[in-house]
């Protein structure tokens, strides 16, 4: 690990000052951080220290909805009673992430803006673009089984780790943030990630200093919430394919439909194209293999991650399958 | 585990500078540098103050040094392992304030005023914790060395469970309380590796105590 120094930050504002001066970075829970750092991946020459300010309230929001503050672990988001309650989708994606350990000390803020688990990304032998621009990427032409089918670019075929994410993505979280200078902003989760991975070293949209303070759940949408995860092993393992999804149906009828991947992309993948073929669509299997197929148009393997792109389509088919299960039917 | 004074021990002879300086040449030496873990520059360190089984310390270390070599090289306590030394084998797990976190990917300064209990402050070889006594009872080791790990974290996972805290196993998330069968207690031990495989005796040992059986 390379040197560097330490503050504890008094306050918000505060820290995101100091997190915007040049090799500056934040910690919070430090689970991810502290890993790239051990492998010189991540070599900040200055640390922040949030995890003591007040960030770790969940609150009823006016509307209906949930506050939750950045600094809420994930083992304590996935137990709140509101969060299993109303968005169960949620409480289940965290659950099916990382280790309780992991999950007892990772944060919200720091989960959604955790870094790929590219294994050339960790091995600063090799080219990657997203560590080092300009470098090439490795994945390409190498071994690239758990890599991304869509939205990836020739630059980088990296994807976003995230379980929580695609929850979130799924119920159109938006995110409070803290800017180094200037009054605090909300930003949609969907735009907190660029949209295509052309410059894979930039991840969000956010700028240098900017604090991730909380995210806000809207009310919970109408329907029915699954999060159905794909990986290599039973449990403590990141997700090949995932799917978060909300079916708002009555008898045979689709009223509307949210559908967001995991394991795919650079980003928790929000998969409009299905939803569009859900909406109005019959409560039956042909809507469903319809769906999939949108989910995945466009679609494209390198090798080795090939089988991602029908696993998608089955797990997307499956899970709005069990929607009408639940509902009496197939 | 207490090294007797008049036998040679591994850890004895790592842990001294004169021994090491003996072995300069031979093939133990090897093994040094993975074992002194990179947190020798105290000089000019920042303060850290760490309640540790219930007696303060007072440190100054490097802003590097992780809350595991904290433990082990700054105040001697090996029971903690270093596996992985990156958050996936578990073998480092301690309570901090009562919950388990992985101690390998925290750095000790943030844990200033915190109350760590590591192994050696859940039961000594006099007064066993139920836990140590019911992986006894179970042989829930081969090695032996993730059982520290395994039983701090099965004791944190206990704690969470009483808690009514779910895990990805628990079917009903609304339940107040997930009974710990043993699908549960295997997916809540997931973030603890055993490569001997002593998972069922592992498991057996954990559901003696969760169900009251044992201490």
């Amino acid at each position: 690990m390379r040197e560097f120094t330490y503050e504890r930050a008094a306050d918000a504002k505060s820290a995101a000052l100091a997190a915007s001066r040049p090799g500056a970075k934040l910690i919070a829970g430090g689970t991810n951080l502290l890993d790239l750092m051990k492998v010189d991946v991540e070599t900040p020459t200055h640390l922040v220290d949030i995890s003591r300010l007040p960030m770790a309230e969940i609150a009823d929001a006016n509307d209906g909805g949930l506050r939750i503050g950045a600094g809420v672990t994930n083992a304590d988001l996935a137990a709140d009673r509101r969060v299993r309650e109303r968005y169960p989708m949620l409480s289940r994606a965290l659950l099916n992430g990382a280790s309780a350990q992991l999950r007892n000390q990772a944060t919200t803020g720091g989960n959604l803006l955790q870094r790929t688990r590219c294994y050339y990304f960790y091995d600063t032998s090799k080219p990657c673009n997203k560590r080092a621009p300009g470098s090439g990427c490795s994945a390409l032409e190498g071994i690239n089984r758990i890599h991304a089918v869509l939205g990836a670019t020739d630059a980088c075929i990296a994807v976003h780790p995230s379980d929580m994410a695609v929850a979130m993505t799924a119920l159109d979280a938006m995110v409070e943030v803290q800017p180094s200078s200037g009054e605090p902003r909300t930003v949609a989760l969907a735009d907190l990630y660029r949209p295509v991975n052309d410059k894979p070293e930039m991840e969000t949209t956010l700028s240098a200093g900017d604090l991730i303070t909380g995210v806000t759940l809207p009310p919970p949408p109408p329907g029915l919430q699954v999060y159905r995860k794909v990986r290599d092993r039973a449990s403590f393992s990141f997700a090949l394919v995932s799917v978060a999804a909300v079916v708002d149906a009555e008898g045979d009828h689709i009223r509307g439909a949210r559908v967001a991947l995991g394991g795919v992309a650079h980003r928790p993948w929000r998969a409009a194209e299905a939803e569009k073929a859900l909406a109005g669509a019959r409560n039956e299997a042909a809507s469903f293999a319809q769906a999939a197929e949108a989910a995945t148009a466009g679609a494209r393997g390198h090798g080795h991650n090939d089988f991602k792109i029908p696993l998608a389509k089955r797990i997307v088919a499956r899970a709005l399958s069990d929607f009408a299960s639940k509902m009496g039917k197939g | 585990m207490t090294d007797s004074k008049n036998q040679v021990t591994r850890r004895g002879v790592l842990g001294t500078g004169a021994a090491l300086t003996a072995l300069a040449g031979t093939g133990v030496l090897a093994r040094t540098p993975a074992m002194a873990a990179p947190s020798a520059a105290t000089a000019g360190g920042l303060p850290v103050d760490l309640i540790v089984n219930g007696t303060r310390h007072q440190l100054s270390l490097d802003p590097r040094t992780t809350l595991l070599d904290a433990l082990r090289d700054h105040l001697h306590l090996t029971g903690s392992k270093k596996g992985c030394d990156h958050g996936q084998c578990g073998t480092c797990t301690v309570l901090i304030n009562g919950v388990r976190k992985n101690s390998c990917l925290s750095l000790a300064i943030m844990r200033t005023g915190d109350e760590i209990t590591t192994i050696e402050g859940l039961g000594t070889p006099e007064n066993l914790h139920p836990l140590q006594a019911a992986f006894i009872k179970h042989d829930g080791f081969q090695c032996g060395f993730c059982t520290p790990g395994q039983i701090c974290s099965a004791a944190g996972m206990i704690a969470e469970a009483k808690k009514g805290m779910p895990s990805a196993a628990t079917e009903d998330l609304s339940a107040q309380q997930a009974a710990l069968g043993p699908a549960e207690i295997r997916e809540r031990m997931s973030g603890n590796i055993c490569r001997c495989a002593a998972y069922p005796n592992i498991v057996a040992a954990i559901r003696d105590v969760s169900e009251g059986h044992t201490g």
